[in-house]
């Protein structure tokens, strides 16, 4: 089979591989139909997760019908599904406490040492994204083998085309869990940093829990349109002075609930970014906490600070004094997707959720390189790439997020942000 | 009024600016004054300089701190503990623990090496106890047991993996048993190896299972054979067992060990045991 292979340090090909078999009792083989680039695939892409070896496939929002299944899965051959980036045996502690980004079963015992003695506990398994994880060969293929296939994969209506629940595998669950775990309740603001995919369903879920304002934060924009178009209000941090800017919409008393949707790979020049920025350069092992930081300090007394940005490391002058003196609450994780994706599927049904409008460009998974190249360094227009194992090379077609469906895009034009004109730049 | 005239929520509040320093508010230039801000506010887009001067300063302080704190942990490393420290660490005796003493950051254990882990399983107790108390299950889930045979109730032959390709035969025979609790074996006279293990099992608080301890200590013979032994055995006893105890935990409560091979060839050995059955019922397109 083809999948998409990691060589490298922002070298990724397609490459050949042989097809997965049925190892395990629980099982089963999808073939793929379509599978998504992930904002966090582009961690893998810069090199700055630990553990992810030449020869790894990548991957881990894909779905598609299954062909093979082992003695003890519950799946049936034809069925179509969504498959969690989660790997969840469903039977340990973890699992039955909904927990699923904890399972205990679901990393091979010799893969755990690493996150064992980096996080003190070992991760859980998750798909195409490293060996601390596991080393399960990703979905940015056109198989894939699937453990525990009697508790992951969901089984999705044949009327729903794979765009619209594609994302259940992980950012829409993910931004959902993000906006759950920051606990909106009527007349609160809710701020998200990062107006990505993850960023964006947050911002969108946020919206549906009833959050009296959105606030979304980022320097691309067309994203920052797309965050609009969605109900948020916005802010370009190069533009706009956050701290201050939050306090005067919240009317001096901050947000009630902060979400860091951009992870380990912040950007800016403010929040002792640039010190973080030149640890991780030369392989410190650190994460970059800008938004963090900027997060915590933006936050009111009181609040609620979620992260489900991607760390993975260590990092210093982590803000202990705000966190402490203001009695914040934070809390963090891997998403626990199969808690939400059937809440999920019924809104996406009864069209509660757009799952589309952030799709800018599906194309063939053999110009799945051309994807990542454009997804990292072209933000602003490659705004979500879904990848069809099916298509043949160099087919792409515009997704709705497409600049050039810009019409299509919801904002009127006197809507773009008044104060833009009014930069000094001298 | 019946309110309690001491409340002083009650009490009039001050108001700001106080109307006596209030010259201005009368005036007519003041609205215009007042306007000429907004306005200026609204602008609000003035040169980041000021701030970016502020940043790097405060960069500079930091990278400072951090290596101030940087000498002081090298100077700490290099002269250890200060004199009167030690002192007071000599007075005031410490109080022994509620740890179990394999954690203790100085243990000895004469020329045994020894691992001791515990792993809490959602099972019940009686089931796992089962499951260990016949040994030919110990290949099943320990990466270094190949083989495991009954010799006679109660003894058990176990064939060993060694480096180099070698293996080991070690003849087992439990010296203490007490049903649904605990199992204890000790190695014969004639094994290569001179090996003792004990697993205790009891249940979880709160309903979530079974806590099971197992100890395994190994003492490594003389002679080259023995170095290699320790190599393999007193290198990493503790990530060996606990890797066991994970896969234990696998199979007891998902029915499989994980893995992220994806051929059947390449499983490995605790792939291997369920291959059969499941080429014999795969369901396919």
């Amino acid at each position: 089979m083809r999948a998409l292979t990691y060589h490298g340090k922002h070298d990724v090909r397609v490459d050949t591989h042989p097809d997965p078999q049925i190892v395990n009792p629980r099982d089963a083989i999808i073939e793929i139909t379509s599978t998504a680039i992930c904002g966090s695939d582009l961690h893998l892409y810069d090199g700055v997760i630990p553990a992810v070896l030449k020869g790894d496939i990548l991957g881990h929002e894909f779905m598609g019908r299954v062909v093979e299944v082992g003695p003890s899965s519950t799946l049936q051959v034809g069925q179509r599904v969504i498959v969690p980036f989660t790997i969840s045996c469903g039977q340990c502690f973890h699992c039955r406490n909904q927990e699923f980004s904890h399972c205990d079963n679901s990393n091979p015992a010799e893969k755990q040492d690493m996150s064992e003695s980096l996080y003190g506990h070992p991760m859980s398994g998750l798909f195409g994204y490293s060996h601390m994880t596991g080393g399960y060969p990703g979905g940015q293929a056109e198989y894939v083998r699937v453990p525990f296939s009697d508790v992951g994969p969901l089984v999705v209506p044949d009327h729903l085309e794979d765009e619209k629940v594609l994302f259940l595998t992980d950012i829409l669950s993910t931004g959902w869990m993000a906006a759950d775990q920051a606990t909106v309740e009527p007349g609160d603001t809710i701020v998200v940093w990062g107006a990505g995919p993850v960023g964006l369903f947050a911002a969108q879920s946020a919206v549906v829990m009833g959050a009296e304002q959105v606030i979304s934060i980022d320097h691309h924009p067309h994203r920052l349109e797309l965050a609009r178009q969605i109900g948020a209000k916005v802010i370009d941090y190069t533009q706009t002075n956050v701290l201050e800017a939050l306090l005067e919409m919240t009317g001096g008393q901050g947000p009630d609930a902060v979400i860091d949707a951009v992870g380990m790979e912040s950007h800016g020049f403010e929040n002792f970014n640039p010190i973080d920025t030149l640890k991780q350069k030369v392989g410190m092992g650190a994460d970059r906490i800008g938004v963090l930081r900027q997060a915590i300090l933006a936050v009111r007394k009181g609040g609620r600070v979620s992260v489900p940005g991607v760390y993975g490391g260590f990092s210093d002058k982590f803000p202990t004094g705000a966190l402490m003196e203001k009695g914040l609450t934070l809390r963090t994780g891997q998403t626990h997707v199969q808690r939400y994706y059937r809440d999920l599927l019924k809104r996406i049904e009864e069209g509660q959720i757009d799952t589309t409008f952030l799709i800018s460009h599906t194309m063939s998974l053999e110009d799945a390189a051309q994807g990542y190249k454009n997804f990292a360094y072209n933000q602003n227009e490659w705004t979500k790439v879904v990848l069809k194992p099916k298509w043949a090379k160099g087919r792409q077609e515009a997704g709705r997020a497409n600049i050039a469906n810009r019409a299509g895009l919801s904002s009127a034009p006197g809507s773009v942000p008044a104060g833009s004109g009014a930069v000094v730049d001298a | 009024m019946d309110q309690d005239r001491s409340d002083w929520l009650h009490q009039p509040r001050p108001t700001w600016p106080p109307e006596s320093r209030d010259p201005i508010s009368s005036d007519p230039g003041f609205s215009a004054v007042n306007r000429r801000i907004d306005e200026h506010l609204s602008q609000g887009r003035v040169s980041r300089l000021t701030d970016q001067l502020t940043e790097h300063k405060a960069v500079a302080a930091a990278t400072v701190l951090g290596l101030g704190a940087l000498a002081g942990l090298a100077a700490y490393s290099l002269m250890g503990p200060s004199q009167p420290q030690v002192q007071r660490h000599a007075e005031i005796p410490r109080l022994p623990d509620d740890a179990p003493g394999r954690t203790a950051k100085q243990a000895r254990f004469g020329d045994y090496a020894v691992a001791g882990r515990s792993v809490t399983i959602d099972r019940p107790r009686q089931a796992i106890f089962e499951f260990w108390r016949d040994f030919r299950n110990l290949s099943k889930f320990m990466e270094n047991i190949e083989d495991v045979r009954e010799v006679s109730p109660g003894v058990t032959a176990w064939t060993i993996r060694a480096p180099l390709g070698m293996t080991m035969q070690v003849t087992s025979r439990i010296v203490n048993e007490k049903p649904g609790e605990q199992i204890a074996w000790r190695s014969t006279e004639d094994s290569q190896i001179e090996t003792e293990g004990k697993v205790s099992f009891r249940d979880a608080p709160g309903g979530r299972g079974t806590i099971v301890e197992a100890h395994v200590a190994y003492r490594p013979p003389m002679g080259a054979l023995g170095q290699m032994v320790a190599k393999v055995f007193s290198a990493e006893p503790s990530i060996q067992s606990r890797r066991d105890l994970k896969r234990l935990k696998m199979l007891l409560e998902t029915g499989e060990i994980a893995t992220n091979k994806n051929q059947r060839g390449e499983g490995g050995k605790f792939q291997k045991a369920v291959e059969r059955d499941i080429q014999n019922n795969i369901a396919a397109v």
